[in-house]
C-alpha cells in the first residue's frame, strides 16, 4: 500500500491559497469535496458527473477566457477515464490552464479499489508524451511549495501529478444542482447580462 | 471567409458555415468525418473559429460546456457512431446542467451503406438522442439544411437546449470504397 507524505486537504489549501480570480473546475468525488472544503466560491464549477470530462470542461473554459487562469483539480481515476483529453489539450497549448491530479492510486468513492497508477501507470509521463512539456510529479512538501507559489500566475500549460496519502478530511459537499452551479458561475464571471442572453 | 460569388446554391456545407459565422460560433469541436470535410475546411480558414480536434467525441461535450461557462458558443461535428461515445457526457453534463449544445451529425449506416458494421449504430443514433430528451431534426435534401441548422441553433442557444441535426447519408452521399 502506498505511503505518501502529502495530505490532500493540505495540498488543496496550498494550491488555492493565492487563487484570487482563478476559475476552478474539479473532478468527481474526492477532489470535489476538497475544493468545497476551502469554502464556497461562485467561480468554482463543481462537477458532479460525466466522469472523464473535467479536463475538457476546463479546456473549453480556458479557450473562451484566455486572460483568466483556469485550474482543474481532479483525481487519478477521473484523469485515467479521460486520458485522451491530455492529447487534445496539448494540441491547443492553452497558456492559462493548469491541470492538477490528486493521485492516491485509488478509486476513493467506490471502495478504494486500486487504479492503474497503483499498478505503475505514470500519468506525468503520459502527459509529457501527449505533448504537455511542463509536466511533473510531486511527492514532497518542497515540490508542493514550488507549485503553489506559481500555479495561479504561471502563463504556461502545466500538468502536476501529486502523490497523496489516504488520509481524508471531513466530508464537505458543495451545492449540487447543475443548472444553478452553471448559471451562478456565468453570472459571477460574465456579469448578470449573461443570464439575459 | 468564402466569396459569396463562389457559392453554389446547393453547397450545404457552406450554408452551415455561414450560419456558424453569423451566430458567432467560436469553438468548433470535431472528430473528422468525410461528410464534414468541406465544413471543417471552411471553419479552419476562419480566424474567429477555434478548431478543437478531439480524440473521442465525448470530449466535445465537456469542451462546449466549458466554452459556455466562459461565454462562448460552439458546435460539435461528428458522425453518427460518435453519438454512442457521447451518451454519458450528454446525460450527466449537458442534460444534468441544462447546457445549450448544438451537434451536427453526419449519418452512416443507412442509405446505400457498404459497411455492415456501421448499420446498428446508424439505426440507434436518433433513438439514443431522443431517449436523452435531445431535440433532433433530420435533413434529407440540400435545400433543407440551412433552415434546419438555423432552427436548431436557435433552439440550442435561445432556449438553452441540446439539439442535434442529422445530415442523412442520402444527403452527403454514401462512402465509396473503390476510390
Amino acid at each position: 500500500m502506498q505511503n505518501f507524505q502529502l495530505n490532500r486537504r493540505y495540498v488543496i489549501s496550498q494550491i488555492l491559497k493565492d487563487r484570487k480570480n482563478s476559475l476552478i473546475i474539479n473532478g468527481l468525488g474526492g477532489t470535489c469535496w476538497d475544493v468545497a472544503s476551502l469554502g464556497d466560491n461562485e467561480l468554482n464549477f463543481y462537477v458532479w458527473g460525466g466522469m472523464g470530462n473535467s479536463c475538457m470542461i476546463a479546456l473549453g473554459l480556458a479557450l473562451s477566457q484566455p486572460k483568466r487562469k483556469v485550474i482543474v483539480v481532479t483525481g487519478d481515476g477521473e484523469m485515467l477515464m479521460g486520458i485522451g483529453s491530455l492529447a487534445t489539450i496539448a494540441v491547443k497549448q492553452p497558456k492559462n490552464l493548469s491541470i492538477v491530479v490528486f493521485d492516491n492510486e485509488l478509486y476513493g468513492e467506490t471502495g478504494k479499489q486500486k487504479t492503474h497508477t497503483g499498478h505503475g501507470a505514470d500519468l506525468s509521463a503520459i502527459a509529457i508524451g501527449a505533448g504537455i512539456k511542463n509536466s511533473s510529479i510531486i511527492k514532497t512538501h518542497e515540490q508542493l511549495s514550488l507549485l503553489s507559489s506559481n500555479i495561479n500566475i504561471i502563463k504556461e500549460l502545466t500538468f502536476s501529478q501529486i502523490k497523496i496519502n489516504n488520509e481524508e478530511g471531513p466530508l464537505v459537499l458543495p451545492i449540487r444542482e447543475g443548472a444553478y452551479i452553471k448559471s451562478r458561475f456565468r453570472k459571477a464571471l460574465l456579469g448578470k447580462n449573461a443570464l439575459l442572453e | 471567409m468564402v466569396n459569396k460569388f463562389e457559392k453554389n446554391l446547393l453547397n450545404w456545407p457552406l450554408d452551415i458555415y455561414d450560419i456558424l459565422r453569423e451566430d458567432k460560433i467560436r469553438q468548433i469541436a470535431y472528430v473528422p468525418d468525410a461528410g464534414h470535410k468541406s465544413l471543417i475546411e471552411y471553419c479552419q480558414n476562419d480566424k474567429n473559429m477555434n478548431m478543437v480536434s478531439l480524440t473521442s467525441e465525448e470530449e466535445g461535450v465537456g469542451l462546449l460546456a466549458g466554452a459556455w461557462l466562459g461565454g462562448e458558443k460552439g458546435v460539435l461535428l461528428m458522425q453518427s457512431s460518435g453519438v454512442g461515445n457521447c451518451i454519458n457526457a450528454l446525460a450527466s453534463i449537458t442534460r444534468a446542467c441544462d447546457f445549450p449544445l448544438l451537434m451536427l451529425i453526419t449519418m452512416r449506416g443507412e442509405w446505400n451503406e457498404f459497411n455492415p458494421w456501421q448499420v446498428p449504430m446508424g439505426k440507434a443514433t436518433e433513438k439514443i438522442l431522443s431517449t436523452l430528451d435531445i431535440n433532433v431534426s433530420r435533413c434529407e435534401k440540400s435545400e433543407e439544411v440551412s433552415e434546419t441548422v438555423n432552427a436548431m441553433m436557435g433552439l440550442a442557444y435561445k432556449s438553452n437546449c441540446a439539439s442535434a441535426v442529422l445530415l442523412s447519408q442520402r444527403l452527403i452521399g454514401s462512402k465509396n470504397f473503390k476510390e
